[in-house]
């Protein structure tokens, strides 16, 4: 009863200020949030995003050449590198007191042949401030130290599994915290390509696993001639689009070559969490595997399943995946929940034409368009900010703290499942199974409402034990008393009826 | 003389009470020994239609119900979206399509089965759902989903023993052996499907008619003005 009379006052609260904080816009462009209820259905949901700041060519004072078809994004501390392929270069800015201020232009290698770059595509800078370039015009990954003095290359596998025929085309690269380099390239889709820190190649990892149905391969191993079969795509894995490592070393890859009907069944996987044998660990426990939008629009221009151009991986395993499609961000939690979803198609600040990269420097996320040339930054908001809040206290212990946040997130916005999971989930480390079990009702969520009420049905029992027991007595001895009463009666009755027979 | 007629009558009602009562029992029997019962049923008289009924209603209450009720644990059906009267008809149009299917065509190929017959056999073989769904609405409530093994086993055992029972029921209705009935299943499906195509054929044609006739009105109409 208190909690639908909270519900209810929370709704009334939303409602009444919305109107207000669409009216007092100060000077934040808002971008439309949104969620997945249980049904798949969409749910406004306040913003737990907005635009703070829009980085372009003029803001980092390069009118005289400003950036061309930019692919990558990198955060190291404080500095922010992009790739701007077009002019062969890459930016460092470092962020100051909310500003941001070119520091560096690094288009040359001191000591390397060639000592420039060709369509650099992505950028890695380890904490020591080695910087390590994919240069793919040169066919080489390129490793410097942070006064750009060449260190080595990683170059074409000279190896039996790498085909030989084709060039060495580096596309995004990954370094773990011993220096080993991994590598996606153009062409080869056997997997991340593995460099040990000295340079040497040893092997593949996480290779996108071959789909096709029994009924492709009976399809086309009986009913289809040679020459079709030649005309036909064959059964090949398809490359990754795009790598993260996070903080503990596991490679995030996303994925965008699949068909919408694999998206559904969970079979393409287009974010995965690979770990050092290359199988996909990413945790779903959520109705919906994380994919990004679940239904679009018949007919519509952006018709499609999500691109999922490039990931993002916060300190606390929340990730965050960039769509080309319909340029819009999405959150997951370390469960696979989704947490929020924004960003539209378009031109205004917070929209964007050409998706391509997704970084973040504490909670605040950098994306890239490579249309506008814009590196777009984002701020959590306060209901954003709880958000996160809530789950590190979770992570921590602090179970009552993160029930206490969670209702504040509930107050913002009513319709937030993973608020009524986490609630619940606090209140079962304290042992309130029942108010447990309402929480995880509303949330549909019925793993955990299972596991409170096993909890909840023990405590039942225990305290019943005695009524229990007398049911089940009465139940097996009551039947037993009127059968032998029955018999009983009917024995005196054919007596009877046989003493008056005799008469 | 009124009085002797009404007792008469009470009587007659009474007694058919009575062998309504034993109809309905009889379908305990039949779903424990189907290969006799479903003899007995059609060719002793064992059934009545009036239980039958009364099987299909409890089936589909059970089926409504165990939507409506069963823990959220286990199924998961969008209530807000749900039509009881949708739900049943989704149910009652390919039975009774089924039914009047296989009647259509085993009274081409000797089956001794009335379509009375098949109806009375079809619906007492659905007593097994109701026994086994019902009770398992209450059990939802009682286990946990890491549980739900159980639940769904029955559920399964339910649906297997209906479908077994509507098998054996159309082999002794019709006096067939078990091949010729599989054959006639795969062949009632089929009929049900073009008894669909029928239908729709017939009504798109209807639509048609009457579009027809109602132009022609307008024309009418239009030109004596």
């Amino acid at each position: 009863m208190i909690f639908q009379r909270m519900l209810l006052l929370s709704l009334c609260l939303v409602i009444a200020v919305m109107p207000i904080a669409v009216a007092s816009d100060d000077g934040f462009a808002s971008s439309y949030t949104y969620n997945y209820d249980y049904w798949g259905e969409i749910r406004e949901s306040p913003d737990a995003y907005r635009v703070s700041d829009v980085i372009y060519s003029a803001t980092l004072n390069l009118e005289e050449t400003p950036m061309r078809n930019p692919q990558s994004l990198f955060v190291q501390g404080q500095n922010l590198y992009v790739v701007d392929t077009g002019n062969n270069r890459i930016l460092e800015i470092a962020k100051q007191d909310d500003a941001y201020l070119l520091t560096r232009i690094i288009d040359r290698v001191e000591g390397a042949e060639p000592s420039t770059f060709s369509s650099p595509s992505d950028v890695f800078v380890d904490e020591e401030g080695t910087v390590y370039v994919a240069d793919p015009g040169n066919t080489r990954v390129i490793k410097m130290d942070k006064d750009l003095n060449y260190l080595q290359s990683f170059v074409k596998p000279q190896d039996s599994t790498f085909d030989q025929s084709i060039s060495f085309l580096p596309n995004k690269i990954a370094v773990d915290v011993s220096g080993r380099v991994f590598v996606l390239a153009t062409n080869v889709n056997k997997g991340l390509i593995k460099y040990e820190a000295d340079g040497t190649f040893t092997g593949y990892i996480g290779a996108n696993q071959v789909s096709y149905n029994l009924w492709d391969y009976v399809w086309k191993t009986f009913f289809t001639t040679k020459e079709q079969r030649a005309q036909q795509a064959s059964f090949v894995p398809t490359e990754y689009e795009n790598i993260y490592m996070d903080k503990e070393g596991f490679i995030y890859a996303t994925n965008t070559v699949f068909s919408e009907y694999d998206l559904l069944y969970d079979v393409a996987k287009p974010i995965r969490r690979l770990n050092s044998v290359g199988s996909d660990i990413l945790i779903k426990n959520d109705r919906y595997p994380p994919i990004g939008d679940l239904s679009w629009v018949e007919s519509s221009l952006d018709y499609g399943p999500s691109k999922l151009k490039d990931v993002t991986v916060l300190d606390n395993d929340i990730y965050i995946a960039f769509d080309r499609t319909r340029g819009r961000i999405f959150g997951y939690d370390p469960q696979g929940i989704m947490l929020w979803a924004f960003g539209n198609k378009g031109n205004s600040a917070g929209s964007f034409m050409g998706a391509v990269s997704i970084e973040h420097m504490g909670q605040d996320l950098y994306c890239l368009d490579e249309n506008q040339c814009s590196i777009t930054v984002f701020t959590p908001t306060d209901y954003g900010k709880l958000i996160y809040q809530a789950s590190d206290e979770y992570l921590r212990g602090a179970y009552e703290q993160s029930a206490d946040t969670w209702r504040q997130v509930l107050k913002l916005n009513a319709n937030y499942n993973l608020a009524f999971i986490g609630i619940g989930r606090a209140l079962m480390r304290q042992e309130q199974y029942k108010e447990a079990m309402d929480y995880f009702k509303m949330a549909h969520d019925r793993r955990n409402y299972g596991r409170a009420y096993r909890y909840y049905r023990k405590i039942l029992v225990e305290e019943n034990i005695g009524w229990i027991v007398a049911v089940v007595i009465l139940l097996l001895v009551v039947p037993l008393i009127l059968r032998k009463r029955h018999q009983m009666k009917e024995e005196v009755e054919e007596y009877e009826r046989l003493k008056v027979g005799r008469k | 003389m009124s009085v002797s007629k009404s007792a008469e009558s009470n009587a007659s009602r009474r007694e058919r009470f009575a062998r309504y009562r034993s109809t309905l029992r009889y379908g305990t029997y039949v779903i424990f020994h189907p290969f006799d019962g479903f003899w007995d049923l059609i060719h002793e008289h064992r059934g009545s239609l009036s239980a039958a009924n009364t099987f299909l209603v409890l089936f589909l209450i059970t089926y409504v119900l165990r939507l409506m009720l069963t823990n959220f644990q286990f199924i998961t059906a969008p209530l807000q979206y749900i039509n009881i009267y949708e739900q049943c008809g989704s149910f009652l149009f390919p039975f009774l399509t089924l039914c009047v299917s296989n009647w259509a065509l085993s009274t081409l190929f000797d089956g001794k089965g009335r379509l009375k017959d098949i109806y009375m056999a079809m619906c007492y073989a659905l007593l097994p759902y109701v026994l086994i769904q019902l009770p398992l609405i209450l059990l939802s409530h009682l286990i946990s989903f890491d549980e739900a093994s159980y639940y769904t086993v029955l559920a399964s055992v339910s649906v297997i023993w209906c479908l077994f029972l509507i098998f054996v029921g159309l082999m002794e209705v019709h006096d067939y052996g078990p091949g010729k009935t599989l054959i006639f299943l795969f062949a009632t499906i089929f009929g049900a499907l073009v008894i669909l195509f029928l239908i729709l054929v017939f009504f798109s044609l209807l639509s048609d008619a009457l579009g027809f006739f109602v132009s022609l009105y307008r024309e009418i109409v239009f030109r004596l003005n």
